[in-house]
């Protein structure tokens, strides 16, 4: 901090201990770059941390898969040697990735309130990071979380195969990334505790029950395709299905049986297209995240 | 850039010379309440500064500024040589923070707390290792450094918080209330702490106070109400301006006492009980007055005004009877919260 006195008189020291950061566009970078993965390193932490977590957030789509997945097979019967449970299992593997990047995201309410959002949010550098940082936190758990579900599949007649699991990581994460981005964004407009489990009732449940991951979008009434057609999660969800459909050997009566398909407006939309709206979804959240995250203190 | 560079050479022209902090007609109004009302100060590089003043006076407003958490609605603040307006960041960059509320992350070790801020305040990657097992010395908790923090006491937590602070090695630490609501013995350790840093590692140090007892570590006291600084010296200077040492004796014959204390040049009033002696300081005339009353002295009571004495003598209040806010109140919602 002196190297730059006029005097200069003293002896040449190696760059002072004390040094402040240089400022150059390459560190300034840089540092922002590690900022990003400490962020990200802390979600970890405390993700594999709290192994109740990891284990509540199994619990719920265990339920889904098996007890709603019987229950219903019995109701919707067998097409072409295809069930419900097979049906059914890509939603509920969508449908705990989801979860687990909301809580993630929503994690920001508790930083809030015992302290660490200040710690975080008077530090010199920019927001950007740090909601990419834990946007990229949050979408590494989630798809953590989806993949552990991948082992249920055979236990309900889903046959993986290396390309399949590629897939739908990778579609895992975007769909992570999405929810996360919501998430932060929606956290930042928290500001006590209390209306955590609130949202969480009010905004995921819906979200998650009205975006197909439970049943076939198609033949609903008026105001419920509607519904399911504003919800930007059923963009995220039917590529899902789509992918793991299509590495099923299912007969032309079971296809038709369970249609993976979005219409809009008698429109059928392609695989890229629904990709598309889930990115600008997730676009979206994150300018909104960040702009959320900056109007606090 | 260029704005970076310029003000880190002023930093640098100066470093000896200029005031870590200086403020001038610094105001922050909130719709029709004034909370800082054009405050005027400066405190010197390696200083012990402390404001003192009851909650609601306006010294988190004010730390708040400096911090640049809170933009001033008028006047001019320079921390550490930069402007906290026109260059938050870097002002963020050689301030230590220690907030009144706790913000560390409980889930995680002392250890990983450090070395997430290391990374968020720019810590070169090779010293963030030697600085974090500095700073845990400073603070003697190197033994519970890999600890998770959900385990450690109210007063560790902000113990391991002043560490933080200290990480990034800051010219300017500043402590808002560091050691409300922790029991005396902890915060006679954390008043140990923040002397080391000081000695250490020669850290200018800001806080806040209510605790008057506290503030007489400091060099010098700004004292702050409803915004306003209304007094600001030394301890010493400040309590000598509100009156002199008295020392109080009984003896067997207050009257031959008076008499013989006044012949001695003394200024003695006769009062309740006994006579009171204004002295310039009361340690040192306790032995001569005794030996000058010339009759057995029975009770001797030395007295040096306390800042309790100044407060009430520049507002005219108690320090803790303050604007109907409930101190007490506040500690207990803390505890609970720490809980």
């Amino acid at each position: 901090m002196t190297t730059l006195s006029t005097t200069g008189s003293t002896a040449p020291t190696p760059a002072g201990p004390a040094a402040t950061p240089a400022v150059d566009p390459g560190t300034v970078i840089s540092d922002e770059i590690r900022v990003v993965g400490m962020v990200w390193e802390r979600e970890l932490i405390r993700y594999v941390r709290t192994r109740t977590r990891i284990v509540s957030g199994l619990i719920q789509p265990v339920l889904f898969l098996f007890v709603l997945g019987y229950g219903m097979s019995g109701l919707v019967g067998t097409t072409g040697g295809f069930n419900f449970r097979q049906f059914v299992y890509p939603g509920v593997v969508a449908m705990s990735v989801v979860m687990t990047a909301m809580f993630s995201a929503l994690s920001i309410v508790w930083d809030r309130e015992f302290g660490f959002l200040r710690e975080m949010l008077v530090a010199p550098v920019s927001r950007v990071s740090l909601v990419l940082g834990k946007t990229a936190g949050g979408a590494t758990v989630a798809a953590v979380q989806g993949t552990i579900m991948l082992v249920l599949a055979p236990l309900v007649g889903i046959h993986l195969t290396p390309v399949l699991v590629v897939q739908m990581i990778c579609l895992e994460l975007l769909m992570a990334v999405a929810m996360t981005t919501f998430g932060v964004f929606v956290a930042s407009r928290i500001q006590k505790m209390e209306s955590f489990q609130v949202v969480m009732q009010m905004l995921l449940m819906p979200m998650l029950f009205l975006s197909g991951a439970l049943f076939p979008l198609n033949g609903l009434p008026g105001w419920l395709t509607v519904i399911t057609r504003l919800n930007p999660l059923t963009y995220a969800i039917a590529p899902f299905r789509q992918v793991v459909f299509a590495a099923q050997d299912m007969s032309p009566a079971a296809r038709a049986r369970f249609p993976t398909n979005v219409t809009l407006f008698g429109y059928t939309l392609p695989i890229g297209m629904e990709l598309a709206i889930v990115v600008v979804f997730a676009l979206v959240f994150f300018v909104l995240a960040f702009r959320g995250l900056s109007k606090t203190e | 850039m260029t704005d970076v560079e310029a003000g880190k050479l002023q930093v640098g022209a100066s470093a000896n010379s200029s005031p870590a902090v200086d403020v001038k007609g610094l105001t922050k109004r909130y719709g029709d309440l004034t909370a800082v009302d054009g405050i005027d100060f400066s405190v010197g590089q390696g200083e012990v500064f402390a404001f003192l003043g009851p909650n609601g006076a306006g010294k988190s407003t004010t730390i708040k500024m400096l911090c640049t958490l809170a933009h001033p609605t008028s006047g001019r603040a320079m921390v550490a040589g930069f402007d906290v307006g026109s260059d938050a960041k870097s002002v963020r960059r050689h301030i230590g923070l220690v907030f009144q509320e706790q913000t560390l992350d409980d889930q995680l070790t002392a250890e990983e707390n450090l070395r997430f801020h290391a990374v968020l305040y720019g810590v070169p990657h090779g010293q963030v290792e030697s600085r974090i097992a500095r700073v845990m010395e400073l603070v003697a908790l190197s033994d519970r450094r890999k600890d998770l923090v959900s385990t450690y006491s109210g007063g560790m937590a902000r113990r391991l918080e002043i560490a933080r602070g200290m990480l990034h090695t800051p010219k300017i630490l500043f402590l808002d209330e560091p050691t409300v609501g922790l029991d005396p013995q902890t915060r006679a350790l954390i008043w140990e702490d923040i002397q080391r840093l000081r000695i250490e590692e020669g850290v200018t140090i800001f806080l806040t106070t209510h605790y008057m007892d506290e503030a007489e570590y400091a060099e010098r006291i700004a004292i702050i109400d409803y915004g306003r600084i209304i007094a600001l010296d030394t301890p010493d200077v400040l309590k000598a301006s509100v009156g002199t040492d008295t020392v109080a004796i009984e003896t067997s014959d207050d009257e031959a006492a008076l008499v013989a204390l006044q012949r001695a040049g003394y200024t003695v009033e006769r009062t309740e009980g006994g006579l009171t002696a204004f002295v310039a300081d009361e340690e040192a005339a306790v032995g001569p007055i005794v030996a000058a009353a010339g009759v057995p002295v029975r009770t001797v009571r030395a007295h040096r005004p306390t800042l309790d004495d100044v407060f009430l003598h520049y507002t005219g209040r108690e320090i803790r009877e303050q604007h109907g806010e409930a101190i007490p109140m506040m500690a207990r919602a803390r505890g609970a919260r720490r809980s």
